[in-house]
C-alpha cells in the first residue's frame, strides 16, 4: 500500500465472542422464539391447515433462501479468487452451515404436503395434463429429489464450512488451493439443485403452471436477500466489536454495491418472466399473473414493483447511502422486508386465490422458522472465529480499498 | 524576444515515492492551496482525500443523462406506436408500456454511458493537446517512476518563492519555474 495502512495481525480473542457477550442472548431468544413460534404456528393451524402449512412455506423459503444465498456468497468468493470479502466471509458461511437445520424444518412441509401440493391428490391425475406431468409430479420422486438437494446442500456446506474454520489453526495455504478447485463444480450443483427446489416447493403449487425463468427467479430473490443479510451483520457486529476492527466502510461499500446490483438484477428476471409471458399471452402461463392481479391481490404486485425495484433502485444509488453505514443498514432491512413481501405474493395467491388474507399464523411461522434460524446462526458463529484467520488473502481484504 | 517577460504558469515539484507525494498533498491542502494538482505513474490509493477533493460531480450528470434518455426514448414509442401511426399488434393497447421497457432502458443506459464519456472529458477539460507542465524534461518520467505536484500561478496563495521553498520543505527533490 501507498500509504499509512499498519500491519495489523488479529489475534483469535480480537474475533471470538466473550462468554457474556449479548450476543449470546440471541441463542436463547432464537430457540425460545423458534419453539414458541413453531408451537403456536401448530397449534393456530389445527383448525386450518392449509393456512398453516402455507404460512410455514413461505417462512421456510424466506430463511432456506438465505442459508442457500450464503452458500452461493463462499462459493463464488473462492471460484473467483476474492480477496475484498474475506472479512466478511464466515458470516456468509455461518448462514450457510445452518442448511443441516433446515433438513428438519422441511418435515413439516412433507406433512403439509397434500394440503400445499394439489398433484398429490389421486384425483388430480384425472386432469390430463397433470396425468402428462405424472413422471415427474409424484410424490416419490418429490421426496427423493428433496433428498438429493439436501444431501448436495449439506454436502457442500459442511465440507466447506469445515474446511474454512479448521484453516484458522491450521493456516493451510492447500485447503484454499482446494476449496478453489472444487467451488466451481459445487456452483454447478447448487444452481441446479437451487432451480429445482424452486420448481418443486413453490412452482408446482399451481401444478398447471410453468415458467423456465423460475429458478433463476428464485435465486435473485435469496441472493439479494442475502446481501442485505450480510450488510446487515457487518454492521451490527462491527458496532458490537465482534470483527476485530477490520471491516471497514470499503466492504460496507462493496456489500452496498452487491445489494444494489441484485436488487437491479431480480427485476431483470422478475420482468423478464412476465414480459415473455404477457407478450405470448397463453392462458396457462397468464394465469398466474391474472391470479395476482385480482382484487387486493393487484395492491401487492404493484407494491412489490415498487418496493422491490423503483424505491431501493434510487434509494441505493448513491454512492454517499452505501458508505455511510446507517443508511445502507435501512436499505438492506428494506430489502430484506421485500423478499418476505416476494415470496408471499409467490406463495400465498395459491391458498387465497381471491384476495390477500392476512393470518396470524403467517408471523407466528416467520417468529418460529426464523427463530431456528437466528438461534443457529448465533451459535454456529459463537464457535468459531467471526473472521476467517487462516485465509490466506485476509491481508488483502483488510486492507482493501475502493477507488 | 517579442514579450518583455513569458508569464508564469506555476511551479512543478518532483518527488521519489508514492508515499512522499501523499505527504506532501496533504501539506499542500493543509496549507490552503486550491489550484493545484498530483501526477502519478499510477493510481495511488486515498491520495483524493488527500487532496482534499471533492466527490466528482460526475453521477449527477450521468443520472440526468440516463433519466433523459429513458424519457426521450418512452416519448418516441408513445408517439410512434400510439399517436403518428397507430397500429394493433396482437390485440394489445396502443400504449403497451410492457413492450417499450427494454427501449427505454438501453437507451437510458446508452445516455448514461455517453454522459459518463462526455461528462468525464468536460470535468477534465479534455481534450488538450497542450499543457505547460509538459515543457519540463523531467515531468517525461511521470508516466514512469517519479511523482509530481503542479501548483498554478492563478492560486491565490502562489508566491514564486514562498510557494518554490514549501515545496522543497515537504519532499520535493527537484523543483522548476514553469511558463505558460
Amino acid at each position: 500500500m501507498s500509504h499509512g495502512h499498519e500491519k495489523k495481525t488479529l489475534r483469535l480473542d480480537e474475533v471470538t465472542i466473550p462468554r457474556n457477550h449479548w450476543w449470546n442472548t440471541f441463542m436463547v431468544a432464537g430457540a425460545v422464539a423458534g419453539v414458541a413460534g413453531i408451537g403456536a404456528t401448530f397449534a393456530l393451524g389445527a383448525a386450518d391447515h392449509h393456512q398453516l402449512y402455507y404460512s410455514y412455506l413461505t417462512s421456510f423459503m424466506y430463511f432456506l433462501t438465505l442459508a442457500l444465498g450464503g452458500m452461493f456468497f463462499v462459493l463464488i468468493q473462492y471460484a473467483a479468487r476474492a480477496g475484498w470479502s474475506v472479512v466478511v466471509r464466515r458470516i456468509a458461511e455461518n448462514m450457510m452451515a445452518t442448511v443441516p437445520v433446515f433438513a428438519v424444518l422441511f418435515i413439516p412441509v412433507v406433512l403439509g404436503m397434500h394440503d400445499l401440493f394439489h398433484w398429490t391428490h389421486a384425483e388430480a391425475m384425472e386432469d390430463p395434463i397433470l396425468k402428462g406431468k405424472e413422471s415427474y409430479l409424484n410424490q416419490e420422486f418429490f421426496l427423493i429429489r428433496a433428498g438429493i438437494y439436501f444431501a448436495v446442500w449439506i454436502g457442500v456446506a459442511l465440507y466447506f464450512y469445515r474446511s474454512s474454520t479448521s484453516q484458522d489453526t491450521t493456516k493451510d495455504l492447500q485447503t484454499t488451493r482446494r476449496l478453489q478447485a472444487i467451488s466451481a463444480p459445487a456452483i454447478a450443483l447448487f444452481a441446479l439443485s437451487i432451480t429445482f427446489a424452486g420448481f418443486d416447493w413453490m412452482m408446482s403449487l399451481d401444478p398447471h403452471w410453468f415458467s423456465t425463468i423460475f429458478g433463476v427467479y428464485t435465486f435473485a430473490g435469496s441472493v439479494v436477500a442475502t446481501f442485505a443479510f450480510l450488510a446487515v451483520f457487518s454492521v451490527m457486529m462491527r458496532r458490537a466489536g465482534l470483527l476485530g476492527g477490520v471491516v471497514t466502510t470499503e466492504h460496507l461499500h462493496d456489500l452496498g454495491k452487491l445489494v444494489f446490483a441484485f436488487t437491479v438484477f431480480w427485476t431483470y428476471i422478475a420482468f423478464s418472466q412476465y414480459f415473455l409471458i404477457w407478450y405470448a399471452n397463453m392462458p396457462e402461463e397468464t394465469i398466474f399473473y391474472r391470479h395476482r392481479w385480482e382484487n387486493s391481490w393487484a395492491n401487492i404486485s404493484a407494491f412489490l414493483a415498487l418496493g422491490h425495484f423503483v424505491i431501493p433502485f434510487f434509494f441505493l444509488l448513491p454512492r454517499t447511502i452505501k458508505r455511510n453505514a446507517t443508511t445502507l443498514v435501512i436499505g438492506s432491512l428494506w430489502m430484506l422486508f421485500m423478499h418476505f413481501v416476494d415470496l408471499y405474493w409467490v406463495i400465498m395467491p395459491n391458498h387465497h386465490k381471491h384476495g390477500v388474507h392476512f393470518s396470524v399464523i403467517d408471523v407466528t411461522a416467520f417468529v418460529g422458522v426464523g427463530g431456528v434460524f437466528l438461534a443457529s446462526f448465533a451459535y454456529l458463529t459463537k464457535r468459531h472465529a467471526t473472521v476467517p484467520l487462516g485465509d490466506p488473502r485476509l491481508p488483502e481484504s483488510v486492507a482493501f480499498e475502493n477507488f | 524576444m517579442a514579450r518583455h517577460k513569458e508569464k508564469i504558469f506555476g511551479v512543478l515539484a518532483q518527488f521519489e515515492s508514492s508515499q512522499d507525494i501523499f505527504r506532501a498533498c496533504e501539506k499542500v491542502r493543509d496549507a490552503g492551496y486550491t489550484r493545484w494538482d498530483a501526477h502519478t505513474p499510477f493510481p495511488v490509493h486515498g491520495l483524493d482525500a488527500a487532496m482534499g477533493l471533492k466527490p466528482s460531480r460526475l453521477p449527477w450528470i450521468v443520472l440526468v443523462a440516463a433519466l433523459t434518455g429513458a424519457s426521450c426514448a418512452l416519448l418516441l414509442q408513445w408517439w410512434t406506436s400510439a399517436v403518428d401511426y397507430p397500429l394493433i399488434i396482437a390485440g394489445k393497447p396502443l400504449f403497451s408500456w410492457q413492450a417499450f421497457v427494454p427501449v427505454t432502458f438501453e437507451v437510458a443506459v446508452l445516455f448514461g454511458a455517453l454522459g459518463a464519456l462526455l461528462g468525464m472529458l468536460g470535468l477534465n477539460r479534455l481534450p488538450q493537446h497542450y499543457h505547460p507542465v509538459f515543457q519540463s524534461k523531467a515531468f517525461d518520467r511521470a508516466s514512469d517512476d517519479k511523482f509530481f505536484i503542479s501548483i498554478e500561478a492563478q492560486d491565490p496563495r502562489f508566491d514564486t518563492s514562498k510557494t518554490a521553498d514549501m515545496l522543497r520543505s515537504v519532499g520535493a527533490t527537484h523543483v522548476e519555474m514553469l511558463e505558460e
